[in-house]
């Protein structure tokens, strides 16, 4: 039996949520890594310090550079065939790739699993997160996304432990190209990974108001996150939404400002350590699950907020 | 050219989902049922084309119990042009989805498949990858705009960091996001006139092709749930709570 966990990265970074993924990886036994990129040496030198694994395979291709789907599928369809288990993160990568190679091997993905429960079986939320499926495989192969907040992070040691190997050769695919990247630039943390998350909803009203917000996100430390109204009524870009069918979070503070707490947002940001609502509607739903809950118009009580923390 | 679209029949978003009481499923009686809504977005991405002259014809696709035909008709009244409907009592995951979708490509020969990023029952993710891997197309996913040009066709991906840029040859498929489009409503003339567009049947059966789950669904089970927790009257009593009680701050 043998694992193998595709790297995420940016081609300079390791993706954060790559450490859960090898954590959950190392529940299942023999577990390598892969690194396919432009450039692989900076982050190479990130990974060989993780605990608990075997081989770190590298392919340097300016092809990879883009992290087409087409390429990486068929490159690790062709070099991986002989593994029983292959796993992403959860991301917009992962989303993206996995099922493509799932498509190629012939095997039935087991997307954004929340528990390893034996060598076979899987936990994974259905609807929203509103139940939980317990799935045993017959697959050959398994192909699984992590949940990364699901899993802890790897651990790592202060001396070298893997070992670098390159491995394959790319054919690259003529069937599409990258043009170019709209990237939303930020000093703060990275949404899925932060400590502290404010997030915003339709109740700020306009992009100049969420300024209110990003204050008080500033003085926190935190990243910032949006329901879907607030992206789609473009106060924000596209990968604040927090959600069902946007990016999940669990923070040690979640902070939801003019957001009413539809069942897709609980989706995203329901297994936060501590959460607060604040929305001038007493009955929002978001009450609900949050441990303290303040009913008062947010455009008073954000900058008083804001002010009084130090 | 020919647009295929994919339309699944899932429980409404509106509906809170119940899990039965024997952990087999959740509870599927007597609920609202709908269009996926990345398949409502996806057929009026197609619907557009259609009205810019880039697209042609527009055929809706759905497999599963007769009572999917509702759903073909909802996007027939949307204003496709006709449906297929595959009858099948097995349950799907979505490999034999992406397969059956294959053998239907291969005859129709579409020039594009536009279909949800995600149902919204079993939040898979995967059936438009697992399509375009199984056709060896090229795949746009999370696609947030899309422009149709000669053989190709350059869409805007949501992805983690923001947005990419990607052009496909055609044949291709592109998974939609919620930000292509606003899908319309179907007007009462429009209904009327959907009655009488023709629906195609396909047995699966006459496919032959391999449907059997790879996953077996052991237990489905309600989520951790997490208490309310309460009411603070004044910011300074949410701050003290944050830094005393719950020592986040
Ligand atoms: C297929 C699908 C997928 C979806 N995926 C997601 C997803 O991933 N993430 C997501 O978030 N949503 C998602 N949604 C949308 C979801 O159903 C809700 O529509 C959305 O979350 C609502 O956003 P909101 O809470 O900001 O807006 P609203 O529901 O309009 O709530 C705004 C809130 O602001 C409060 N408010 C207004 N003014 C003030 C003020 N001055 N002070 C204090 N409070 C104020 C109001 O009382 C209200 O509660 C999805 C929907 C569908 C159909």
């Amino acid at each position: 039996m043998k694992t193998l966990v595709v790297v995420d990265h940016n081609n300079n970074k390791l993706e954060k949520s790559t450490l859960n993924t090898i954590k959950a990886a190392i529940e299942l036994e023999n577990v390598d890594l892969l690194v396919l990129s432009d450039s692989c040496k900076d982050i190479c030198n990130e990974l060989i310090h993780i605990k608990n694994i075997n081989n770190i395979f590298i392919n340097e291709n300016d092809a990879f550079k883009n992290q087409l789907a087409e390429d990486t599928a068929n490159f690790i369809a062709e070099n991986f065939k002989d593994y029983t288990n292959i796993l992403f993160s959860n991301t917009s990568n992962g989303k993206n790739v996995a099922p493509r190679l799932a498509g190629l091997l012939d095997t039935m993905i087991i997307p954004d699993v929340i528990e390893i429960v034996d060598k076979q079986t899987f936990k994974r939320p259905i609807y929203a997160g509103n139940a939980i499926a317990t799935c045993k495989s017959k697959n050959k192969i398994n192909i699984i996304t992590i949940r990364s907040t699901a899993f802890e992070e790897a651990e790592t040691s202060d001396e070298n432990v893997g070992e670098v190997k390159e491995i394959g050769s790319l054919t690259t695919n003529n069937l599409t190209k990258y043009l170019n990247s709209e990237l939303t630039k930020s000093e703060r943390p990275e949404l899925t990974s932060a400590d502290i998350v404010v997030s915003g909803g339709r109740g700020l009203g306009s992009a100049e108001n969420f300024q209110v917000l990003e204050k008080l996100a500033d003085k926190l430390g935190a990243a910032m996150g949006a329901s879907r109204a607030a992206v789609d009524a473009g106060y924000v870009p596209n990968d604040w939404q927090v959600g069902q069918t946007g990016k999940i979070v669990a923070p040690n503070l979640y902070i939801a400002v003019g957001i009413s707490g539809a069942i897709q947002h609980l989706a995203g940001m329901k297994d936060s350590k501590v959460i607060i609502g604040i929305n001038k509607d007493e009955e929002a739903p978001i009450f609900s699950i949050s441990d303290y809950g303040l009913a008062e118009d947010l455009f008073k009580a954000v900058p008083e907020m804001e002010s009084k923390l130090n | 050219m020919k647009i295929l679209v994919p339309v699944k029949r899932v429980v409404d978003y509106n509906v809170k989902v119940r899990v039965k009481k024997d952990e087999t499923d959740v509870e599927l009686d007597n609920v609202k049922m709908s269009m996926n809504p990345f398949d409502e977005i996806a057929v009026e991405e197609a619907l557009r084309l259609k009205e810019k002259g880039v697209a042609s014809e527009i055929i809706a696709v759905s497999i599963g119990l007769p009572e999917v035909q509702e759903t073909i008709r909802n996007a027939l009244a949307m204003g496709a042009d006709s449906g297929i409907f595959v009858n099948c009592t097995s349950k799907l995951e979505p490999l034999s989805v992406a397969k059956i979708l294959t053998s239907i490509c291969n005859k129709i020969k579409p020039d594009l498949v536009i279909m949800g990023k995600q149902a919204i029952d079993d939040d898979m993710n995967a059936t438009g990858q697992m399509l375009s891997a199984m056709l060896k197309w090229g795949q746009a996913t999370f696609a947030s705009k899309l422009e149709i040009q000669d053989k190709k066709i350059k869409v805007g991906r949501e992805i983690d960091g923001g947005i990419e840029n990607i052009e496909v040859n055609l044949p291709a498929i592109v998974t939609t996001d919620l930000r292509l489009n606003e899908p319309r409503y179907a007007s009462l003339p429009n209904i009327m006139k959907a009655k009488r567009k023709p629906i195609d049947e396909i047995k699966v059966e006459d496919l032959n092709i391999d449907i059997e789950p790879r996953l077996d669904i052991l237990k489905v089970e309600e989520p951790k749930s997490r208490e309310a927790g309460i009411m603070v009257k004044s910011v300074d009593e949410m701050i003290e709570k944050l830094k005393n009680e719950a020592k986040v701050i």
